[in-house]
């Protein structure tokens, strides 16, 4: 069952339904992602040293994380994360080309290379939180929620974990959209909300 | 020695996305790994690359990097001391 | 017997030959393809590295179609596909195939301002290079793309398995392939982490890696019809897990990959297998992966256990290392040999695991082979015989 998510799209954060933060209509990612990290007061300095698709995952789990507190129901090694998305890490592997454009000005960045992968951004999550179980990523056109729920749930189903992290995080350029959820094999309050995925997905897709 | 130490510090922050850290708090003599600014060892990469492009030093092996990039001051010594050699 | 995931066939493409049988030869002869690299196009000095043979790729591609109209990175899952499926009676155009593909950067090239072929800058989208494998093939499915750093070989092995499990599909092709071009080897670089010589896995004088490109396929299938002797090998079982330590250097502790090993190993304990004969480490050559796969191997009790690094004799080629270094440990599993630690000379690292220092036969029933990446990922997965199991 999803019991908590985020989503970040369209100058638009949201948390559980409900509209966490708004930004203006021609605002720069650079700037959003900015304001909701003061807003979280999230305080992880090294989320400056990430690129913007890190940023963007890692705030989507902040949003989605903070009203839980999974150190109490979980084991590190019982939490995973399954992501996806269209990029892979294209926005970031062109900065590194950038870094090398010409042969009189070879500079390879490698704090830039190391961000030229889409799982990275999963370590910095696992490292945030200290997440240490399973980890996947996979690259598709399109998100398929259906796809990504099978493989987390199976996981879960064959003990492998007890929690998943799981969803879509896509950034090329000024374009982005994330939707993590977190997947959990039974509530652990009476008062623990639990959300349906087609009203997710719709209020991911603006509907 | 100063102006380029000043420029030094301004550049640890900028190369090294220090948000939060201005370069009038980082100290000259104090060291940059470990204890101090707690950089680590993708830092350490990102200064040589650094070293390398606006003052033409390279560092190949670990050892040297740890001695050259152990503060503000090593850096600027070396960066000053490789201007006299050239 | 129920629910298996057998092993039907595979393929290594790679500096030592087009086959798996050409690549098992040079393993049992100590033949590296590691060599010096002297390419302006890929970096201004030379480098050591394992290229595969660009003549040999599109003269065998061209028995197929046009080598100009696919990327190297394309041909390379192309031609290996198609040499796995030629041992086996899988049927690509069925629905109930599907193709897995393991990359870290898949077409990166194309992204390149140097780039001077006439593919288009979208198959730089690894979902779109899939769909030109899959046009290739026929096939209804929609390819699964796995992109998880260097795990990646490995992942796409355990996600074969799970659709296998789960009756999505009765057979799985799983290939793997990541090419050497100037934006890796300019990363590495920088890094610091590539070897001035031929990389020695394990020894105490290690510095570094070494790069290299290639491409391996595995097919897996729930038909044992499709392997009909005695000699089958299962998937037993796999797993992965984070360090949560660092994103570019691995836990001193070794959590995430004791994490995935410990999981595997009692997921296999589930079809009677107990026991761990021979390991296929990830044995980059770096001094800090090396320590820590001893330190986990130790952790988990399998000091005693013969343990072999290939990375001396293909390098590392990153998305398709998991795979080809697989069908490798099938080969040893399937033959009774195990592989020289090739670059090995004294052990160098602080706990006392057993490293296969010569190629040596010996009967084995199973085998584990890890895997570590950027990001703290880690992954392991355990090969068995089929022949006596419950």
């Amino acid at each position: 069952m999803i019991t908590s998510y985020g989503i970040i799209k369209k100058n638009s954060a949201i948390v559980n339904g409900k509209v966490y933060l708004k930004g203006n209509q021609t605002e720069s990612f650079t700037s959003f992602i900015k304001k909701i990290y003061n807003k979280l007061e999230t305080d992880y300095p090294k989320f400056y040293k990430m690129d913007n698709l890190s940023k963007l995952g890692f705030l989507t789990s902040e949003l989605l994380l903070s009203n839980k507190n999974m150190s109490k129901n979980y084991l590190e090694v019982e939490i995973g994360l399954v992501f996806s998305n269209h990029s892979s890490s294209l926005d970031t592997d062109k900065k590194f080309y950038s870094t090398i454009k010409s042969y009189e000005q070879y500079f390879p960045s490698p704090a830039v290379f190391v961000y030229t992968l889409p799982n990275i951004m999963m370590g910095e999550i696992c490292i945030r939180n200290k997440f240490r179980g399973e980890n996947a990523f996979f690259i598709m056109e399109k998100f398929d929620p259906k796809f990504i729920i099978q493989y987390s749930q199976n996981l879960i189903n064959t003990g492998k974990i007890k929690c998943c992290i799981s969803g879509w995080v896509e950034l090329f350029s000024d374009n982005y959209e994330s939707v993590l959820f977190l997947l959990e094999k039974k509530a652990y309050t009476e008062y623990t909300k639990i959300f349906k995925l087609e009203n997710i997905i719709r209020q991911y897709k603006g509907e | 020695m100063e102006k380029l130490i000043v420029e030094l510090k301004q550049n640890i922050v900028k190369n090294l996305n220090l948000e939060e850290v201005s370069w009038q708090d980082i100290e000259t003599d104090a060291p940059l790994f470990v204890e101090g600014l707690g950089l680590d060892s993708i830092d350490a990469l990102e200064l040589i690359v650094m070293l390398e492009m606006n003052y033409g030093i390279k560092i190949e092996s670990s050892e040297t990097g740890k001695r050259i990039l152990y503060s503000v001051k090593t850096m600027a010594e070396t960066i000053i001391a490789n201007k006299q050699d050239t | 017997m129920k629910d298996s995931v057998y092993f039907v066939s595979d393929n290594i493409i790679s500096s030592l030959g087009f086959t798996s049988e050409e690549n098992i030869k040079c393993l049992k002869s100590d033949s590296t393809g590691i060599k010096l690299i002297d390419n302006q196009e890929l970096y201004n000095q030379p480098f050591y590295g394992s290229l595969v043979d660009t003549y040999g790729i599109d003269s065998r591609f061209s028995q197929f179609s046009n080598p100009s109209n696919y990327t190297r990175f394309e041909k390379l899952i192309i031609l290996s596909i198609c040499d796995a499926l030629k041992n086996s009676d899988i049927d690509v155009r069925s629905d109930k195939t599907i193709v897995i593909l393991s990359t870290t950067k898949g077409n990166i090239e194309l992204l390149n301002t140097r780039y001077s072929g006439k593919i288009e800058k979208k198959r730089a989208h690894l979902w779109k290079a899939a769909e030109v494998i899959q046009r290739f093939f026929n096939n209804p499915n929609t390819p699964i793309v796995i992109s998880n750093a260097c795990i990646s070989g490995v992942l796409a092995i355990i996600v074969g398995a799970h659709f296998v499990k789960s009756k999505q599909y009765d057979n799985i092709i799983i290939s793997g392939a990541d090419v050497i071009t100037e934006f890796i080897v300019a990363g590495f670089q920088s890094f610091q982490s590539l070897c001035d010589g031929p990389c020695k896995p394990f020894d105490i004088n290690r510095n570094g890696l070494s790069l290299g490109e290639g491409s391996g396929t595995i097919i897996l299938s729930n038909n044992q019809n499709n392997y009909f002797n005695n000699d089958a090998v299962l998937f037993a079982g796999g797993s992965t897990g984070n360090d949560a330590n660092h994103i570019s250097g691995p836990s001193r502790t070794g959590e995430g990959l004791f994490t995935a090993v410990k999981k595997t190993i009692e997921e296999a304990k589930n079809i009677g297998i107990s026991k761990v004969d021979h390991i296929s480490a990830h044995g980059t050559a770096t001094p800090y992966n090396d320590e820590m796969e001893a330190i986990v191997f130790d952790r988990a009790n399998l000091s005693d256990v013969p343990i072999s690094s290939l990375k001396g004799f293909w390098g590392h080629t990153l998305g398709a290392a998991g795979i080809i270094e697989s069908v490798a440990a099938v080969h040893s599993l399937k033959g009774g040999f195990m592989i020289k630690t090739l670059g090995m000379d004294k052990l160098g690292v602080s706990k006392n695991i057993t490293v296969v220092d010569k190629y040596t036969e010996q009967s084995l029933n199973s085998c584990l082979k890890t895997s570590s990446g950027f990001g703290g990922c880690n992954a392991a997965v355990l090969f068995s015989k089929a022949q006596g199991l419950k």
